[in-house]
């Protein structure tokens, strides 16, 4: 009796023993949902970033440059890749905190997008024009699509690539009059659609979470290109056009950005060009329903994910404010001073907080959406986009 | 070497050193306002011309994408921007001589 009583104990202590072993050899396990990549461009850096708890979890260096770089994440919400201006994809775990793989695809790059499947990344460059497609594995290349020329006979500079439903990727070019969707079903030998139509200068483009409609936004004409994807026969209209007529355009000291986030319950929210506006559209019809007169040139337009208010930062000289728009009033309600040079917002996947980069005050800041007060500010090196992972299972995102 | 050839030489050197240096050299701001343009530059026009200035929407800066072009028109566009394109006037923010500056520096490769 005795004897068993120790051999029952020894057995128990070599049991905990062990358990503590592979406490010590394994990391803690954890999700990622509620993770994110902050980007700091300067130095071609990341930081992965915790929004539960507010934390920064750790840098990975070596990314190359990062001005204007963007970040679309596997469906599985465990790796980051991120598109440097300088043509390369840098894929980033986010749980061992290292830089996997990286690419060196164009000269001349600004964003990409991750297929429905999540096995296809897209990368749409400048310089050479087009868009080439990558193993999402491997980030081994598949297919290089030149777009087609603008007038200086060159392939055209590719903007607001988005993915849509069924291995599909949508897109406009700046140089050439025209938005092009891509079927990357056989990745190796994507099919492309062509819509002619899509106006002067389409600087950016997003598509509707739901993947129905794609919009370009122009800077050579007041108004914005709209393909709905269900009906690619009627092509391509124009919507809020001519939002700034009678009115002189000013000057724009940063090109505003687009994408899904603008939507939300029946309304876009859509930054006007050259003039100081949020333009507020039913989101099926397309009709303009109101203007919200605002401070600046906005450049990020994003409603919350509930719908109800919408933030907006603005081009230089007024990168320093934020202000806040309730929806059903149509008004500004808060302008806020969060820092200098806010270059861009992420809400956190409900939205009960968003977190600010503040590029020259070299720091995040957290601010807590309903009393619209700062929870909590972070070092960070002269940091730019914010990309949370909820986006690893949005469309357009 | 004798005295005289000494002297040809140390004169040739200081004057193609000389105009190596100032010729083409715009007055330059205080430090302070220098700093303050080099960072406007880097951060807000390479928002469009790239934080390298190889170019995006707007085009390249780099010295060889501009050794052709005048500083004198550099500088009017950078003060009046570009009719027609994206390019808007900076004449709210910078001098005439800062934009001759401006232009100088990219010329020289944008040093930090």
């Amino acid at each position: 009796m005795a004897g068993l009583l120790v051999e029952t104990g020894r057995a128990a202590l070599i049991g905990s023993l062990s358990l503590l072993l592979a406490a010590c050899a394994a990391p803690a396990l954890r999700g990622t949902g509620d993770l994110g990549v902050v980007i700091e461009r300067a130095s071609g850096s990341v930081q992965v970033v915790d929004n539960t708890h507010q934390t920064s979890l750790g840098r990975v260096e070596g990314l190359g440059d990062l001005s204007h770089a963007s970040v679309v994440f596997s469906r599985d919400a465990r790796y980051a890749y991120v598109f440097g201006r300088d043509g390369a994809i840098s894929k980033v775990d986010l749980l061992r905190l290292i830089l996997v793989r990286r690419v060196a695809q164009a000269s001349n790059s600004i964003g990409g997008a991750i297929s429905s499947d999540g096995k296809v990344i897209a990368a749409q460059n400048y310089q050479p024009g087009g868009v080439r497609l990558f193993d999402a594995d491997s980030l081994a290349l598949l297919a290089d699509v030149p777009a087609a020329p603008g007038v200086n006979g060159k392939p055209s500079r590719v903007v607001g690539l988005a993915d849509l439903p069924g291995k599909r990727f949508a897109y406009a070019l700046f140089d050439a009059d025209e938005i092009d969707v891509m079927d990357a079903s056989d990745p190796a030998h994507p099919v492309v659609e062509r819509h002619p139509g899509a106006g002067k200068s389409p600087y950016d483009g997003l598509a509707s979470m739901d993947g129905r409609y794609f919009l370009a936004g122009l800077y050579g004409e007041d108004g914005l290109s709209l393909l709905d994807t269900w009906r690619p026969d009627l092509g391509v209209r124009r919507v809020l056009a001519g939002y700034g007529r009678g009115e002189q355009a000013m000057p724009v000291y940063k090109m505003p950005h687009l994408r899904g986030w603008s939507l939300a319950g029946d309304y876009a929210f859509l930054p006007a060009v050259g003039h100081h506006q949020v333009l507020m559209a039913d989101n099926r019809s397309w009709a303009q329903v109101a203007t919200v007169p605002v401070l600046g040139q906005p450049v990020f337009v994003m409603a919350e994910p509930s719908g109800r208010r919408v933030w907006v930062n603005f081009a230089f000289p007024d990168n320093d404010k934020v202000q806040v728009i309730d929806v059903p009033t149509r008004a500004v309600i808060a302008t806020l001073h969060p820092g200098k040079a806010i270059l861009h917002m992420e809400f956190t996947p409900r939205g009960d907080a968003v977190w600010l980069s503040s590029r020259d005050d070299d720091k995040l800041v957290v601010i807590d959406t309903a009393s619209l007060k700062t929870v909590r500010e972070l070092p960070a090196r002269s940091p730019s986009g914010v990309f949370f992972s909820w986006r690893a299972g949005r469309m357009g995102m | 070497m004798d005295p005289d050839a000494l002297r040809r030489w140390a004169a040739a050197l200081l004057l193609c050193g000389g105009s190596a240096v100032f010729a083409g050299a715009p007055p330059a701001p205080q430090p302070e306002r220098m700093a303050v343009i080099r960072h406007l530059a880097r951060q807000d026009c390479g928002a469009c011309h790239g934080l390298t200035f190889r170019g995006g929407l707007g085009s390249p800066l780099t010295p060889e994408a501009l050794k052709d072009k005048p500083d004198e028109s550099l500088a009017a566009v950078i003060l009046n921007g570009r009719p027609g394109t994206p390019m808007p006037p900076w004449r709210p923010f910078l001098t005439e001589e800062e934009a001759k500056w401006l232009v100088y520096w990219l010329k020289q490769g944008a040093p930090p």
